[in-house]
């Protein structure tokens, strides 16, 4: 994973609340055996509509996507935070996100922020003439206007995200306590291993 | 004496491995299901960095998301060509990692090929009281026998490959209790969705939902797996009901689950793993049978629910000021207009499958409404899918499959098919589908679908009456 520590530029203001994955990338679009070029079909529904953000130029490149109440819902397609990384999205900033996509996001190095409402609007506002700036050392967005807001994250994910760490391989540090975990399992529940198929 | 704890918790601390400071845990994963579409970027992974996979005695792969639900071999037995290109790609890519990889791997013409979540609990390979996990958030189905289950992205699909485990912060934990008797006509499709209705699609966020009450204990393990499938709708991380006589006597004999001594053994551990009395949950919520009726969604949000005698909301009705525009988005997509009823609403499509519902009781459900009857001639295209090859045989022995297409269905080989539409399965643009699927979202049925969620009796009423319709008037 790439490290990331702070991000600033422009946001698309999307502000829907309940944006599901289908919609982040519709399932035509998962044939694909690649993580790659996911970006042309992101927000394929959204992006029909005459006048959407994603294609006005004001936003073009835009780093951040600010939205409502349960982005990601849905599905557990990675493909959604793949395609927002192909499009040049590195932060979504919403008042709550589903669980998996938030942990999708985060494996990809896509900050995902949480917010409370006030603060949305505050920076949906923003976001239609002025950059925002995300920093995830200080837990902080801000703009030039001397907005602050402060956001809460999993002290592991930070530090994951800080430093780029390669989380198999950090997993892969503990094989032997899961060797243990499975001599012990095999002794107290051998009935657990499975007949095959 | 010990804390009095919860169903989650119990599954919780057995399988933790190793916990952090700060609260993380390394938690181990007992049975993972692999198919096509959330996994060749894992399996990718794993060879770029050299890594194996850890347990594959553990891990069980089969095809369902991307294959046609057409004939699958032709008349001299031979598998029929993907007409796709890119489907047969990704398909292939699932058949030649499983045995690189020495995964047990399900293939397309095999009878027990299916929908991993209706596989894993036929096979017995989904067990109470289990870690699973699958890259597909309606992995939570699983949860209907009293498996922490839940779904994950493609790189916690490479992770427990190479790891057999996951890094993992705690939930809270939610009961969600139903008490009372169904009434007529409602089924356990009708009563999850009463709750997505009742809990909103984030009611659930951050949560692990235990669902309680004596409506929960007197449904059959299918109605529970059709429950639990859609915690995730309401935004929980996985859903749970706790292992009883039903669920054992549904596992006997399958053919991966314990068997003699061991048998033994796993029931008197799954025996141990109910909620105490005194445990507490983060959140209760309690909900009387007697307010759910035979239900159906009219927007794009599963949360959008009515029961069939509703009337189509005013979006200004709405207190949230962002429901209120979602809600204007969403009747506009589904080409509705607020004040009408229901059941002035024509249907020209209806889709009987998914992993919510295409289990042997929910085609029993639907071929009891249409025997005898016919889908009305608005209604262009009825499917039924069965959720694997043994549901399929298991309908035919019955004589189901003939009630079906002599009321107009087209009676399909296994898979997702129109739940997502990924395979050519697809609702055309700006037409309407009856659909005992699980998600309404804008497009999930193909480009400009408008889906509406119902159970597999209210599908086949619909069918027959050509728009949606209140089941309870078509009681045989």
């Amino acid at each position: 994973m790439k490290a990331i520590s702070r991000v600033e530029g422009r946001a698309y203001p999307v502000g829907l609340k309940n944006i599901d994955t289908d919609v982040i990338i519709p399932a035509v679009w998962l044939k694909t055996i690649s993580r790659a070029g996911l970006g042309k079909g992101a927000f394929e529904s959204l992006r029909a509509v005459p006048g959407n953000v994603f294609d006005d130029p004001e936003y073009a490149g835009a780093p951040i996507l600010i939205a409502g109440d349960n982005f990601g819902c849905g599905s557990s397609r990675e493909h959604a935070a793949w395609a927002m990384a192909d499009l040049g999205i590195s932060a979504v900033i919403a008042p709550s996100f589903s669980d998996i996509f938030s942990g999708n996001a985060f494996k990809n190095g896509l900050l995902a922020i949480v917010l409370p409402q006030a603060a949305i609007d505050r920076l949906m506002e923003v976001a239609r003439t002025d950059d925002i700036h995300i920093d995830l050392e200080t837990q902080t967005v801000t703009t030039p206007f001397q907005d602050r807001f402060e956001f809460e994250i999993d002290p592991f994910r930070k530090h994951c995200l800080i430093n780029g760490v390669d989380e198999i391989g950090l997993t892969l540090k503990s094989s032997d306590a899961i060797s243990v975990y499975e001599a012990k399992l095999s002794a107290d529940r051998p009935w657990l291993a499975p007949n095959p198929v | 004496m010990s804390t009095p704890q919860t169903l989650y918790e119990k599954i919780w601390n057995a399988h933790v491995v190793e916990q952090r400071d700060d609260g993380t845990c390394l938690i181990f994963i007992d049975r993972h299901l692999v198919h096509e579409v959330t996994s060749p970027q894992a399996f990718e992974g794993l060879r770029a960095a050299g890594r194996r996979v850890r347990r594959p005695d553990l891990t069980l792969a089969v095809p369902d998301h991307n294959l046609p639900t057409t004939a699958r071999l032709d008349s001299h037995g031979q598998p029929i060509p993907i007409a796709d290109p890119e489907s047969a790609q990704q398909l292939e890519a699932l058949e030649r990692n499983a045995p690189e990889f020495g995964i047990d791997y399900i293939n397309a013409s095999d009878a027990k090929q299916g929908i991993v979540h209706v596989v894993g609990p036929e096979q017995g390979f989904s067990l109470p009281g289990t870690t699973i996990v699958c890259g597909d958030s309606h992995t939570a189905c699983h949860g209907g026998l009293g498996a922490l289950a839940f779904g994950i992205g493609t790189s916690e699909v490479e992770h427990v490959l190479a790891t057999q485990t996951l890094q993992l912060t705690r939930s809270k934990s939610m009961e969600v209790r139903v008490e009372g008797e169904l009434r007529a006509g409602v089924s356990a499709k009708d009563v999850v969705l009463h709750i997505t209705g009742v809990l909103g699609a984030a009611g659930g966020s951050g949560h692990v939902i235990e669902y309680t009450g004596s409506v929960i204990r007197a449904l059959s393990v299918e109605g529970r797996l059709t429950i639990s499938n859609m915690a995730i709708e309401h935004g929980a991380r996985a859903g749970l009901v706790a292992p009883d006589d039903t669920t054992f006597a549904y596992i006997k004999g399958r053919p991966m689950a314990p068997s003699g001594a061991d048998w033994d053994a796993a029931v008197a551990y799954w025996r141990t793993l109910a909620t105490d009395a005194g445990a507490t949950y983060d959140k209760v919520v309690s909900i009387d049978a007697a307010d759910i009726a035979p239900s159906v969604t009219w927007g794009t949000s599963p949360e959008d629910v009515l029961p069939i005698t509703g009337i189509v909301p005013d979006p200004s009705a709405f207190a949230d000021p962002s429901k209120q525009e979602a809600a204007r988005k969403s009747l506009n997509y589904m080409g509705l207009t607020p004040g009408t009823r229901m059941t002035d609403i024509e249907v020209q499509n209806i889709f009987i499958g998914s992993c919510t519902n295409s289990r042997i009781e929910d085609l029993r459900a639907a071929a009891e409404i249409l025997k005898g009857r016919k889908k009305a001639a608005n209604v262009k295209w009825a499917i039924v899918v069965p959720g694997s090859g043994l549901v399929k045989q298991q309908a035919e022995d019955e004589g189901l499959d003939q009630i079906f297409t002599d009321a107009g269905f087209e009676w399909r080989e296994p898979g997702c098919s129109a739940c997502l539409g990924m395979n050519p399965d697809k609702v055309p643009a700006g037409e309407r589908c009856a659909s005992t699927s699980n998600r309404n979202f804008v497009g999930r049925q193909g480009p400009g679908a408008r889906t509406h969620l119902v159970s597999p009796a209210m599908a086949a009423a619909a069918a027959v009456a050509g728009k949606l319709t209140d089941v309870r008037a078509f009681a045989n």
